[in-house]
């Protein structure tokens, strides 16, 4: 290993630090966080995410709110790779079935006013 | 050793080692590593890769990678997990080709593999449901990365020392 060889890598490890501070920042503020749910790039719902319920998007999946985390519990594709996602909360993140084109993703309110102005 | 004796001789390593990745490939699909983010595995098939990368040369290692590709798509995968692979497979590929042409470490090449490899994926799911929050993986990619190349770079480096003496030059 040579000098630049530690540099490059540590360069790798700095962008994955700042990108972790990033993209969890927003959770810091109080704006509350909501459950935004996708099908085919068409907005499906949104929903809170203090009330535990169990949704079903359309015919082809099912996601479950429970105690303020959201996790895909039901997928009619072959690989299932969208129930393999950690559940997510209020932090952010989003949970994707490619193949149905299934999308759930936290919001917040900030994020929303900028989706709609964009 | 004459010149057409020295073509037969890496086309059976080309196809020795394209059976490998395959099975490599076969390996990973049934190794139940879940880490909540799918796409992250440990890549032992960058092993084979780099193998062939650092002794037959870059045309060969890209045929192997791009025919186990299609051949892993077809057999286990469908038209998404190819069109998945394609991107983070050529994206990886071409990184490693850069720093190696600078003469960086096998280690850092193998690292920057795996993570270029991830993010090649990732770009292509965010561009396919177009959200664009998929990029909150990002960071836990990066470093799942470095620590699978690294693994991986080492493994494909002690290869390379015991074998790359019975590679045809």
């Amino acid at each position: 290993m040579k000098k630049r060889d530690i540099i490059l890598i540590s360069i790798f490890i700095a962008i994955a630090a700042l990108g972790f501070g990033i993209s969890r920042w927003p959770s810091l503020s109080d704006k509350e966080a909501i459950l935004k749910i996708s099908v085919q790039g068409e907005t499906y719902g949104e929903y809170s995410l203090k009330q535990n319920q169990t949704i079903e998007i359309g015919s082809t999946n099912t996601c479950e709110i429970k105690d303020g985390k959201v996790h895909m519990i039901q997928a009619d594709c072959p690989d299932k790779l969208c129930m393999d996602f950690t559940a997510i909360d209020k932090d952010g993140g989003s949970i994707v079935c490619l193949p149905n084109q299934v999308v759930l993703e936290i919001v917040t309110d900030n994020q929303n006013i900028d989706s709609i102005a964009g | 050793m004459d010149k057409e004796k020295l073509a037969y001789k890496k086309l059976a390593y080309m196809g020795l080692f394209c059976a490998l990745a395959i099975l490599m490939g076969y390996i990973e699909a049934i190794l139940p590593i879940h880490i909540g983010i799918p796409g992250v595995k440990l890549g032992i098939v960058n092993i084979v890769i780099i193998f062939v990368f650092y002794t037959l040369g870059w045309k060969e290692a890209l045929t192997i990678s791009v025919i186990r590709i299609f051949v892993v798509g077809f057999l286990f995968g469908n038209l998404y997990s190819i069109l998945f692979s394609l991107a983070g497979g050529v994206l990886s590929f071409l990184v490693m080709l850069i720093l190696k042409k600078f003469h960086f470490h096998i280690l850092t090449v193998s690292i920057a593999g795996g993570i270029t490899h991830n993010l090649g994926q990732l770009l292509i799911a965010s561009f396919v449901v177009q959200v664009y929050s998929l990029m909150y993986f990002m960071p836990i990619m990066i470093v799942a990365g470095v620590a699978a190349g690294a693994v991986i770079g080492y493994l494909g480096h002690l290869a390379i020392k015991r074998l790359a003496y019975l590679m045809p030059k």
